[in-house]
This record gives C-alpha cells, structure tokens and sequence, in this order.
C-alpha cells in the first residue's frame, strides 16, 4: 500500500477566497453568516446563511462557460485552479492517463433547476436554455476540472448529503493509496443558497433563525453555507521525488452506514465510522489531538456525536479537542467535509486548532473541549474529520502531521 | 433590425466574430459554430422572433429546417414568422 500526501488545497466560501484567506479567518474566530441575499429572500422563515460575497463570475470565464457553469461549478474551478497551481503538477502522458477527478455534491446545479423551473412555471415560458441538462447534472463540475486540466483518468461525483465531500476523499484516497492512480483531485462543493434551496430546508425546521452554536446548550439548528474544498492527494514518493510541499499525510478512513433512520443520526453507526477510521490509519486513540466535528448546532447531531467520541476515545476523549467550523462558514451540505478538512490541516502544519464560535452555554451533553470560541495553539499530530449525512451514511478521515 | 440583421448578430456573437464577417453565404462550419453552438443559436433565435424551429440535433439533414448558410437560415425564418401570421 503506497502512503498519500495533500499538495494541493483551495478554497471559496464565506470565509475567504482562497485557503490563507479562510484560515485567517477561522484562526480569528470570525464569523462567515449573515444576511442572505438573492430573489424572493423576503419570502423566506430563514434569512441567514454563510454566502460567498464578492464573487463575480463574470470576467473569469468566458461567455461559453458562463452558459455551461452553474455556482457549484464555478465554486468547484476556482478552487481546483488553487489546489493545482499550489501543488505545481502538470498532467501530461502517463500521469494525465492515470489521474481522476472525485467531487462531492449533494444537490449538483440547484440554482439551475431553480431558475428554470422558475422560468417555466411562473414565468410561463416554454423554452429552456438547450444546456440546462449539462450546467444541472452532478458530475458537471468533476466533468469540467477534468476537462480543464487533462485528467484522463477515473472520474466521477458522489453524492451522500451532508458527507458527499468525505465519501468522495475517502474514495480518492483509497485510489491512490492502492496504487490505482499516482494524483487525485478531489473534495467537494455545494451552492443550494437559493430561493428553492432555502425553502426545502426551511421545511424540515432544523434550520437556525440567528446563528449556528454547536454544543453550545442554547443551540437552536443548522445555518446552510455555500462553496467548495478542493485538494491534490498524491502518492508520497511522487511528491518527494519532485521536491512538493506536503500538506499532511491522509492515514485512512472508514465509512459506515446506521442502518436505521433518514434524517436522525445514530451514536453506534458514528462510533464505528470514527474507530474504523483509527483501525484504518493503525493509529491508537490517544494518539489523537482534535478532531473536525461534524457539529451542525442541531440538538440530533451534537449530543449524537459526542456521545459516539465518547465511546470511542473513552478517558482519552476529555484530553482532546473537537470544534464545529460550521460555526463560522455554515453547513456547506456536500462540500462541508472540504472546508472542513483545512481546519484539519491547519491544526497539523501550523498547530492552530480552530475554534467553535457562537458558544455561549455549557451542554451536560456535549461536554468535551469543544475549543469555545477562540482559537488554541497546540502541537497536533493526528486530526480526524467527521462527516454523518443524512440516510445515516458516515465517511470519516484519519490524517497525519508530516 | 430586419430578420437578416437580427439574425447575423445572434450567429456572430455565437461564433465570437463581428458581424460585418458573416455574411449569407457564409456555413456555419465556415463560421466554426459546432453543433452545440447550432442548438444555441436555435434557442436565440427562437426567443429572438418567438418561433419554433423544428430541428432535432439527432438528424438535422431530416429537419424541416435548411441551415445550410446564413441565407437559408434567415429564409426559413422568415417563413415561419409568415406562418405564425
């Protein structure tokens, strides 16, 4: 089995433009929510949310892609641009053959549904833009990243809600890791901040008026984010043997399903995801330093899933830290596990673990160090990154300081 | 803007040309507007004159529509505009 290294990150969400960009911001401990703004937002219970500002599509592509790319598309090639140019790999020949592109994406182009079903339904219109079909589907933004950078390679979307983004890493990893491919980019990305995209999750009434506070007592939902993570995963000896900047190592993962309900989580099937991920990386649980939560300030997943730390990690879980970043650049559904994964990094490079913001009141029921608020510098060894999807499906990734 | 007009700036800002350089005879191949840059241009032009061409990318030598050349194109429309009365 071949070792697998990240040389490649990049980033958009409300945090940043740019991977420096959003650990500053989480290093500060500030927060991405506020105001939505988009069409019919008056219409909406929930206005909140942790949208990308300043961010004019216009001007970096082209009237062409313009009409091809829908904002999870465009979210998904900046990033990729960032994580590629950082790990200076150019894909040509045996390499370019070989390498593949693996995305996460829970709704794909919903604004492109939204708009159009718009157009059709209350505007009356009855014709569409012919490439609707190729701007909506799932796997556009893999399709294009591939496109864009010859990789020739297997590539495909996967799609597992709210852990699409580790599923998809987890994937990417194995590839590499088997020696199936020498370079992988993957992550993933999401852009639901739309009209539609609010209103659906408006309905199931998880969803905060004010704010996102995970483990905080008085936490009152989730806050829906938008953007992607995008990374480079490469063979360890390909990247020392042309000098790359590692990251951090990935050690494993595991993935497991609850096999129990659609939208509540499940304590055993966290636990197993979390231990297998240890097993997986033949790391020992103390050896572990911060772990990324999941951590959506709903009251199902909070007490779930430190009770599933608990279990696992068992005296060892009350030495290390776990924070929700969702607290500063919101829920981003199937790219959330990508954003998150630089929290992850962060803590391994450069020992800042970043905080839980918004945290106010102490839970009996998740009283673990939850890093309240302000950043912490700590040496860091080993992070784990948690994601648990609704339909109970988890993905969860183990990974090493270099 | 007569039918003709119209229709050569939907082609030229396809093609990314200016529309002094097509002209009636010009092809689309000649214009190099691939067949998604044709189903493009189709939805222009029937937003543009609310028509619609009956084209199906599948068999366009079987469609009831000639888009041999600019000429043909604008032809065709026009007698659909005709049609519509």
């Amino acid at each position: 089995m071949k070792r697998v290294v990240i040389t490649g990150a990049g980033t958009i969400n409300a945090l940043g433009h740019s991977v420096a960009e959003t650990l500053t911001s989480m290093r500060e401990g500030r927060c991405g929510i506020g105001e939505l703004e988009f069409r019919d937002v008056d219409r909406l219970a929930i206005k909140i949310g942790g949208q990308v500002r300043d961010f004019e599509a216009e001007g970096r592509f082209n009237r062409q892609q313009m009409v091809l790319y829908d904002r999870f598309t465009q979210f998904t090639l900046v990033a990729a641009g960032q994580a590629i140019r950082q790990s200076g790999l150019e894909f040509t020949g045996d390499l370019a053959a070989r390498s593949g592109v693996v995305l996460g994406t829970a709704g794909g182009g919903v604004s492109t549904w939204d708009d159009n079903y718009r157009s059709v339904y209350e505007d009356g219109k009855n014709r569409v833009h012919p490439f609707v079909v190729p701007k909506l589907m799932n796997n556009a933004a893999a399709s294009h990243v591939s496109m864009e950078y010859n990789l020739k390679g297997p590539s495909f979307t996967v799609s597992t809600a709210c852990a699409s983004s580790n599923h998809a890493m987890a994937q990417a990893f194995q590839m590499v890791r088997s020696g199936m491919s020498p370079a992988m980019i993957t992550g993933g990305s999401e852009s639901m901040l739309c009209f539609g995209g609010v209103k659906a999750w408006e309905g199931l009434r998880v969803m905060s008026k004010d704010a996102c506070r995970p483990f905080s007592a008085n936490r009152n939902g989730m806050v829906q984010g938008e953007g992607a993570g995008i990374f480079v995963f490469e063979e360890y000896e390909h990247a020392r043997a042309r000098g790359a900047e590692i990251l951090c190592e990935i050690a494993g993962y595991a993935m497991s399903s609850d096999a129990a309900d659609i939208v509540m989580p499940s304590k055993q099937g966290a636990a197993r995801a979390i231990s297998g991920a240890l097993r997986d990386a033949r790391i020992n649980a103390d050896e572990v330093g911060y772990i990324n939560a999941h951590g959506t300030g709903t009251a199902a997943n909070d007490k779930t899933e430190c009770a599933a730390v608990a279990d696992v990690f068992g005296p060892h879980a009350d030495n290390l830290m776990i924070s929700s970043t969702k607290s500063m650049h919101g829920h981003l559904i199937g790219g959330t596990g990508a954003v998150e994964l630089l929290a992850c990094i962060m803590a391994l490079r450069d020992g800042v673990v970043a905080p839980t913001i918004g945290y106010e009141e102490p839970d009996p029921e998740c009283a673990l160090d939850v890093v309240p608020n302000e950043a912490r510098e700590a040496k860091v060894d080993v992070a784990l990154s948690n994601a648990f999807a609704f339909g109970g499906l988890n993905a969860v990734l183990a990974l090493k300081r270099v | 803007m007569s039918t003709q007009d119209k229709v050569i700036a939907i082609i030229a800002e396809q093609a990314v040309l200016d529309p002094s350089d097509v002209t009636l005879d010009s092809t689309l191949e000649d214009l190099g507007i691939d067949s998604l840059g044709l189903v493009e241009s189709i939805f222009a032009i029937e937003e543009e004159f609310d028509i619609t061409i009956p084209f199906n990318a599948n068999e366009p030598e079987q469609s009831d529509f000639d888009i041999s050349n600019v000429a043909a194109i604008v032809t065709g429309i026009d007698k659909l505009i005709a049609e519509k009365g």
